[in-house]
């Protein structure tokens, strides 16, 4: 088992001091190496499932195991670490940090490990994402296309065990979109690495062996019946 | 990628910014620095390393002004020793050197101090391991001189050129008749002697009213003599031939010093060297001097470091302070600069964050940040401190006689640094603290 979600509860306190229950998950699973497209709608609870699964957030309760380990049972120091070591991230907006050239961008990937610095990996990766060529122009030099590999590129660089992907051809131009979509796809096939997608496209989910609905295993009133009771 | 690569990074994407958050540092330490080394220079100048001799010997009154006239020649003489006092003083077995000075006069142009001494002088070293270096011949004549590096740049002098002076300052507008010639000119020495012509004693005595009468001489000699009258007594036998000589009418000391006894003599001041080894025959000399003669010795070094402690010092003091405001303005420009750009770069952090930076991490980032800025700027400005000292070094030596090294590090430059690692940390704190308190989730979808 890859990645196991078991009674996961998340609700935000609004202004108010009423609190709105975002998250009601009994139970979610994944093999190792597995691929799932997981549609929801905009406000749903997507990003919130993702950070919780990644350690950025912490649900108000429940089990999020990532590779044997329960990640919302870790203290942060440790969480954090584990989410550099072994979790992969691609952010709808590429998220790359505009000092850095594309190799360093990977490279800031593994800083945080603990593992050291890769460059000849960095490089392997980069070349797999056809930037082979790019390896020392900034993000700005680059097309949105480009961009997206570069986060590509730098999400595996820890060879995580799990990468998840916000909606990762959302800003992308339709001629990149396919292309993204088999980066990731078989980079993480080749790796054995599961992959998570967050895609709020039918035509992408139409792509994947397993396609989950958000809104079919979340049940937000969970939160305000278990505070009830 | 470590931290300071991070942050250098973070530097680097906002140049401008940082430039100048860093040359603002880098000017306040530039000049702290050259507060630095010119007070360094004029510490120097003023203190051990800069007089040769370890005690000054003149009438008695203040040691201020015996020190200041002597070795500065910033004050007028007290009075006049006997010249018999120069050789009981070369006579005691204590003394290793003894130099007489005589002085008054100055130079009609430039109001260059003329002192009357011995080719001695010139041997002995003027500062601990330092030689004159002479252009020039020796002295031969009466009138022959040699002057300063000031003096001849200043009046334009040099080999052969020749001058008149002015008797007791430049005030009484009395203008000698006689013509010195230049013989020798010393190299840049960055003490007095720059600014003084030296003309050899029996010249000094041969100028044309420098005698006084011998009614005076004897009165000066029984003063000063009263506590020793076997000195008195071969002194004053000295003086019969000359007071004869003038009942008869025959004899003008006021005119010229034919022949002139050492009794009728006076010189200034006696420049004093003892034994390096046995500090206390100095010691033992100045307390001799306080109840025999009716003079005294003065140690220059002790003398002078209370005038710097009491006067210079508090302006270095002053000045030091000033600059460190200076510095610490710019430090509080460094928070300003890196508190501001904290919520454009909120999304970085988040991002480093979602990559599995610690909160430590970000909050090290910053600090790293401050830090290679207060540093790099405060390099920056050592080094353009300490590089315009070196260029500008021969232009104050020239101007002012005073002696740049332009590399001497002063105690303060030494806490310096480390003062800017603590100001680095003091003002990347604030900034550091709102990165280790970012939200991930939130900065990330900001």
């Amino acid at each position: 088992m890859s990645l196991l979600l078991e009674s996961i509860r998340k609700s935000y306190r609004e202004p108010g001091g009423r609190r709105l229950p975002v998250l009601g998950i009994e139970r979610f699973e994944m093999k190792q190496g597995e691929q799932v497209a997981l549609l929801g709608s905009s406000g749903g609870g997507k990003t919130t499932l993702l950070n919780i699964i990644s350690g950025i957030l912490t649900p108000d309760s429940g089990r999020v195991v990532v590779d044997g380990r329960d990640v919302a049972a870790m203290q942060e120091v440790v969480r954090d670490h584990f989410r550099a070591a072994k979790i992969g991230i691609v952010f709808q907006t590429f998220n790359l940090l505009p000092a850095f050239t594309a190799l360093e961008n990977v490279l800031l990937g593994m800083s945080f490990s603990g593992k050291g610095v890769d460059k000849t990996f960095a490089k392997q990766l980069l070349e797999r994402v056809g930037l082979g060529h790019r390896l020392n122009h900034s993000p700005q030099q680059m097309s949105v296309g480009e961009q997206q590999r570069v986060a590509v590129a730098r999400s595996l660089a820890n060879k995580p065990v799990l990468l998840l992907a916000d909606e990762p051809t959302a800003n992308v131009d339709p001629a990149n979109q396919q292309l993204i979509l088999d980066l990731i796809r078989d980079t993480c096939r080749d790796h054995n690495v599961t992959l998570l997608m967050v895609t709020h496209s039918l035509e992408v989910a139409g792509t994947f062996k397993r396609v989950e609905k958000l809104q079919d295993f979340n049940r937000p009133e969970l939160c305000l019946q278990e505070k009830a009771a | 990628m470590n931290l300071l690569t991070i942050a250098w990074k973070s530097i680097r994407q906002r140049r401008l910014a940082s430039s100048l958050t860093a040359l603002s540092i880098g000017l306040g330490v530039m000049l702290m620095v050259l507060v630095l080394v010119i007070f360094g220079a004029v510490d120097s100048a003023f203190n051990q390393t800069s007089v040769g001799y370890d005690l000054i010997v003149g009438p008695k009154g203040s040691d201020l002004q015996l020190v200041l006239s002597a070795v500065y020649r910033m004050q007028p003489p007290i009075e006049n020793l006997p010249y018999l006092f120069l050789e009981q003083m070369q006579k005691d077995p204590r003394v290793v050197s003894a130099v007489p000075l005589a002085f008054g006069d100055v130079t009609k142009e430039g109001s260059f101090p003329i002192v009357g001494t011995t080719t001695q002088y010139f041997e002995n070293e003027y500062m601990p391991r330092r030689k004159f270096r002479i252009r020039g011949s020796r002295i031969n004549g009466l009138f022959d001189t040699i002057i300063g590096s000031e003096v001849a740049r200043e009046n334009g002098w040099d080999l052969g050129s020749q001058f008149t002076i002015v008797h007791g300052g430049a005030d009484s507008g009395h203008v000698h008749d006689e013509k010195f010639t230049v013989v020798a000119v010393l190299a840049p020495t960055g003490t007095a002697n720059d600014r003084t012509v030296f003309l050899p004693l029996d010249g000094f005595y041969a100028i044309a009213g420098h005698g006084k009468p011998v009614k005076e001489i004897e009165k000066r000699l029984r003063d000063f003599y009263a506590a020793d009258p076997e000195r008195l007594a071969a002194a004053l036998k000295q003086l019969e031939g000359v007071k004869a000589e003038e009942a008869a009418g025959s004899h003008d000391h006021h005119n010229h010093a034919h022949a002139t006894p050492d009794a009728m003599k006076e010189i200034s001041a006696i420049l004093i060297k003892t034994d390096p080894d046995k500090p206390y025959l100095g010691v033992s000399l100045m307390s001799d001097l306080q109840t025999g003669y009716q003079a005294m010795a003065a140690n220059p070094v002790r003398t002078i470091q209370r005038l710097m402690n009491g006067l210079i010092g508090n302006i270095q003091k002053a000045l030091v302070a000033l600059t460190a405001i200076i510095i610490l303005v710019s430090g509080v420009g460094i928070f300003v600069s890196i508190y501001n750009s904290m919520s454009d770069r909120r999304r970085e952090i988040g991002i480093m964050r979602a990559l599995g930076a610690q909160r430590m991490h970000v909050f090290g980032i910053i600090l790293a940040e401050s830090a290679l800025l207060c540093i790099g700027g405060g390099l920056l400005g050592w080094l353009t401190g300490h590089g315009i000292a070196v260029v500008a070094s021969p232009w104050i030596v020239t101007q002012t006689g005073l002696l740049i090294n332009p590399w001497a590090l002063n105690v303060w430059e030494a806490v310096l640094f480390p003062v800017l690692v603590g100001l680095a940390v003091l003002v990347g704190f604030l900034p550091a603290m709102t990165a280790y308190r970012t939200n991930v989730a939130d900065a990330l979808s900001s």
